[in-house]
């Protein structure tokens, strides 16, 4: 049972009865167990088994009844989003025309070096008033707009700070207008600053719209991968093709691809081959060969031939749908660094509202004359100047730029703070079955000793290894945990492969037993009579305290070739030995040469005896080699590394070795894109390419680099400028800052620190 | 004004100023945040749910909720301001955008007992989540 929620949209609804209607018909549908239909929102809600019902069985109900049901595609709301940001992208375009434009006749007129060359009308207080009121109070009206209700709250934002500005500078300069002869009897020349509130919401506007243009483009990794998704599905049913809307795959359904074309679910070819371009998903440049069995992913696109493949995974269960799901969780989380930007923002604005008012005493009481015009635009320039966007940008739109730019390379990150620590890893641990290596090994050599036949050695081997995959005894039930461990493992595979192709008659075996990490026994039939049989390797040998001294030398060879030795043994007697090999991936060794260019030093971790992990390493180029570790030590080897002092990432397949993910200060799975390792890992990496754990570091590295700049110009630039504002350097050199360079430097600041983000896009990763 | 002899004005906006950065930090940094339980409200599928008006800030900004329960957090802006358009909850790693006037529904399931923070996207408004026993 598998309850779901759905809304969608009806259409040819026009009365009550309608309703009636439609909500019968979706209820007669066997699974439905609820369903709501509204004649407002043209919208029905409807509870149902996904088990039993599909979008399909709800679309012709509704059909059937004489209405049309769209079902909506998912992520619909991301377009959403984007024609509501570009009606308030072109809303406040218009608002920065016209204020800039008001703005500039205001200036021309009222400015000291260019009002000679102005018409004399422009010249006029009272035409700059009615010039600059629907500045303030149009254009404008989006800061008013957001400071009532928040002051209703008791907090205050950019805003606030724009208004009080603004509202001060505008509200002096009307006076001025009305009553100049009060100004004048004070000593102080009538003189309007309407250009200043006019030019700095004209400026500000034109900032922040600048500023939303850059911003829409730190979520574009998203929508491109939202981007990705097929529309539609070739379905074979009855030996008849038909094209399917996507939503309406079932799993199950054998689906058609033709060259050229975009894969529109994951799922198993069960027909044909051809070859297939991942990069979409993986990062991987060479398309992959997929025959019968090979696994196909939604979104990736078929090369050359034509195949059929049955889906496996449809909607939110793909592996494309995971990515996005992953990579909106690591959009929305937070990294440690920011914690200092939080707790500053949310001080600063009623800060800056204090040093404003401090500013306006000082000037006042002991600043030259005209001291209240002094007072008055000193004040103003504070509160222009001040900028807490910056500071909340600066963390938040380079994790977004950088999560978006790994997950198009095939680098899932989890979190921010994964993100984060990563660049913080000095040792990187890797599994070496499956990591390092390619985790397909082969059997390279069969010895027997004592003059025993290797065929019996191999026969005896690959009985106990069957067995280990078909538990057909009760007593195997009750190992299953452990027991699934050992017979997945590749070398097993590798072993009972060997024997199906010599056509090796097996044994029965009974008592048989798996020792994680170390081998299996059991007792095998021998016409009537049990023997019991040991298969494993030096550590089973050990505990056996079976003597391995005659045959040293014959297994110390296949060792120091890297091989993985297995050997086979009664309780006192020793039989032979099976020797299986795996080869080391291509770009591994490039891997560790690029992660040591990066001063991180890399560990090899592995079942093998040190021989054998030693062979692989220096094929590797690893010097630290942490052998002989029990599947359920390796947890405690990490942790041992950590004592160092050092921070430890893992890379592992996320399945076997999700402990030591855990414990490791940052998890990284590679080679897979299964729930399992998604949920294990901190980082997942898609591709197999040993090249990508460097990279992961770099976008770290570099992620990290853009977020410190953010912070240091966002914090250095209100740390230097507000005192600027303030007229520290008034007494010394004679220097203020203008109200309208201040909105100048403010509008910048927000929009530099948005585009140094949007500089990780152009970051090469590899 | 300054150029008058007996500067009265100066120790009035003096006065005025100091009882201005006063009434500041009392207005915006002394405030106790108003909580506000979820416990009765639910809807057609017996969840829990509380509705956020999204204007200036988020009322309610503290809500108070059980543990292990599904609250659904229904957040309506009515606010224009770009800084209220997306909502985050980075302790579920949740970021929503917030369309105008539209109501957006997020889930959330506390299993710890504990204060949650969310914020806008520009971390300048907050309200949190109180997830009590």
């Amino acid at each position: 049972m598998n309850k779901i929620k759905k809304t969608f949209s009806v259409k040819g609804m026009h009365c009550a009865s309608c309703v009636l209607i439609i909500e019968k018909s979706l209820k007669n549908i066997e699974g439905v167990s609820e369903a709501n239909v509204n004649l407002v929102t043209e919208k029905a809600t409807v509870v149902y088994d996904s088990e039993k019902t599909t979008d399909k069985d709800l679309v012709s109900a509704v059909a059937n009844a004489g209405y049309k049901a769209l079902i909506e595609e998912e992520f619909q709301s991301e377009d959403k989003e984007r024609v509501e940001k570009q009606k308030e992208l072109k809303d406040l375009r218009t608002r920065v025309i016209i204020s800039l434009g008001l703005g500039f006749l205001v200036l021309w007129g009222g400015f000291p070096a260019l009002m000679d060359t102005a018409p004399a009308i422009l010249k006029n207080f009272w035409i700059q008033l009615i010039l600059a009121t629907p500045v303030q109070f149009w254009a404008g009206w989006i800061f008013y707009r957001a400071t009532i209700p928040a002051l209703q709250h008791r907090t205050a934002n950019m805003d606030t700070l724009v208004v009080i500005g603004t509202t001060v500078a505008y509200g002096y300069s009307a006076f001025v207008t009305a009553f100049p002869q009060v100004v004048q009897r004070i000593g102080i020349e009538p003189m309007p600053y309407f250009d200043v509130a006019t030019i700095i919401i004209g400026l500000i506007l034109l900032g922040r719209y600048f500023e939303a243009r850059a911003k829409a483009g730190t979520s574009e990794a998203i929508k491109k991968l939202i981007g990705l998704q097929a529309k539609t599905a070739r379905v074979v049913k009855d030996n008849k093709e038909v094209d399917v809307p996507i939503s309406e795959v079932v799993i199950g359904d054998l689906i058609r691809v033709r060259p050229g074309e975009k894969i529109p679910v994951d799922g198993v070819i069960t027909e044909g081959d051809s070859s297939v371009d991942e990069s979409m998903i993986t990062g991987e440049s060479m398309p992959v060969d997929k025959t019968i069995g090979g696994k196909v992913v939604g979104a990736t696109i078929n090369k050359s031939g034509s195949f059929v493949f049955k889906a496996t995974k449809i909607g939110q269960e793909t592996l494309l749908a995971q990515i996005i799901k992953l990579v909106q969780e690591a959009q929305g989380s937070k990294a440690p660094i920011q914690r200092l930007a939080d707790l500053v923002s949310s001080y600063f604005v009623p800060v800056v509202i204090m040093l404003a008012i401090i500013t306006f005493i000082v000037w006042y009481n002991i600043g030259p004359n005209p001291a209240l015009l002094f007072a008055l635009l000193n004040t103003v320039a504070v509160l222009i100047i001040a900028c807490p966007c910056a500071m909340g940008l600066a963390t938040p739109t380079a994790i977004m730029v950088g999560t978006g730019k790994g997950a198009e390379n095939g680098i899932l990150i989890k979190d921010a703070e994964s993100l984060e620590i990563a660049h913080k890893v000095t040792v990187i641990i890797f599994d070496k079955t499956g990591t390092l290596t390619k985790g397909e090994p082969s059997v390279t050599d069969v010895i027997a000793f004592n003059n025993g036949k290797e065929n019996d050695v191999l026969q005896y081997a690959a009985s106990l290894e069957k067995f280990s995959e078909h538990p057909v005894a009760r007593a195997i039930v009750t190992f299953a945990a452990s027991l699934g461990k050992t017979s997945s493992h590749p070398l097993d595979k590798a072993i009972r492969e060997r024997a199906e192709t010599e056509n090796t008659q097996l044994f029965v075996v009974n008592k048989f037993k798996a020792n994680p990490g170390k081998g299996l026994e059991g007792e095998i039939m021998i016409g009537e009579n049990p023997k019991k049989f040991y298969f494993g390797n030096r550590a089973l040998m050990k505990d056996l305290s079976i003597n391995l001294d005659a045959h040293e030398a014959e297994i110390q060879k296949l060792e120091n070739d890297g091989k993985t030795v297995m050997i086979l043994s009664s309780d006192s007697d020793l039989f032979g030995a099976v020797a299986v090999a795996d080869t080391v991936k291509e770009n591994a060794r490039q891997g560790i040469e690029e992660l040591k260019k990066l001063g991180i030093e890399s560990v090899m971790i592995t079942g093998d005896n040190s021989k054998t992990a030693m062979a692989i390493a220096n094929k590797v180029g690893i010097s630290r080699v942490l052998a002989e570790v029990l599947p359920d030590q390796k947890e405690a080897e990490v942790k041992k590394i950590q004592a160092e002092g050092k921070i430890v990432a893992m890379v592992g397949d996320g399945i076997n070795d999700a402990p030591a993910l855990a414990q490791a200060n940052v998890g990284i799975a590679m080679g897979t894109g299964t729930d399992v390792a998604i949920e294990a890992a901190d980082i997942t990496l898609i591709n197999k390419d040993l090249r990508s754990v460097a990279a992961t570091i770099r976008l770290s590295k570099k992620t990290m680099r853009t977020i410190k700049l953010n912070l240091f110009w966002a914090f250095g630039y209100n740390i230097i400028l507000i005192p600027v504002a303030m007229g520290v350097l008034y007494p010394a050199f004679g220097l203020l800052l203008n109200p309208i360079f201040a909105s100048v430097a403010m509008a910048l600041s927000s929009i530099s620190v948005v585009s140094n983000s949007l500089l990780l896009k152009r970051y090469k990763i590899n | 004004m300054s150029n008058t002899s007996n500067g009265m004005d100066k120790i009035i906006v003096t006065i005025f100023g100091i009882a201005g950065i006063v009434l500041t930090y009392w207005f915006f940094l002394m405030k106790k945040g108003r909580v506000v339980a979820v416990t009765g409200s639910v809807d057609s599928e017996n969840l829990l749910q509380v509705d956020i008006v999204v204007e200036g800030g988020y009322s309610p900004d503290n809500i108070s909720v059980p543990k292990g329960k599904i609250v659904k957090l229904n957040f309506l802006r009515k606010d224009p301001s770009g800084c209220l358009e997306e909502v985050i909850f980075p302790d579920f790693k949740i970021r929503k955008y917030l369309p105008l006037n539209q109501k957006v529904v997020i889930e959330i399931k506390p299993d710890k007992v504990g204060e949650y923070k969310f914020s806008c996207g520009m971390n300048m408004f907050h309200g949190k989540i109180i997830v009590v026993d």
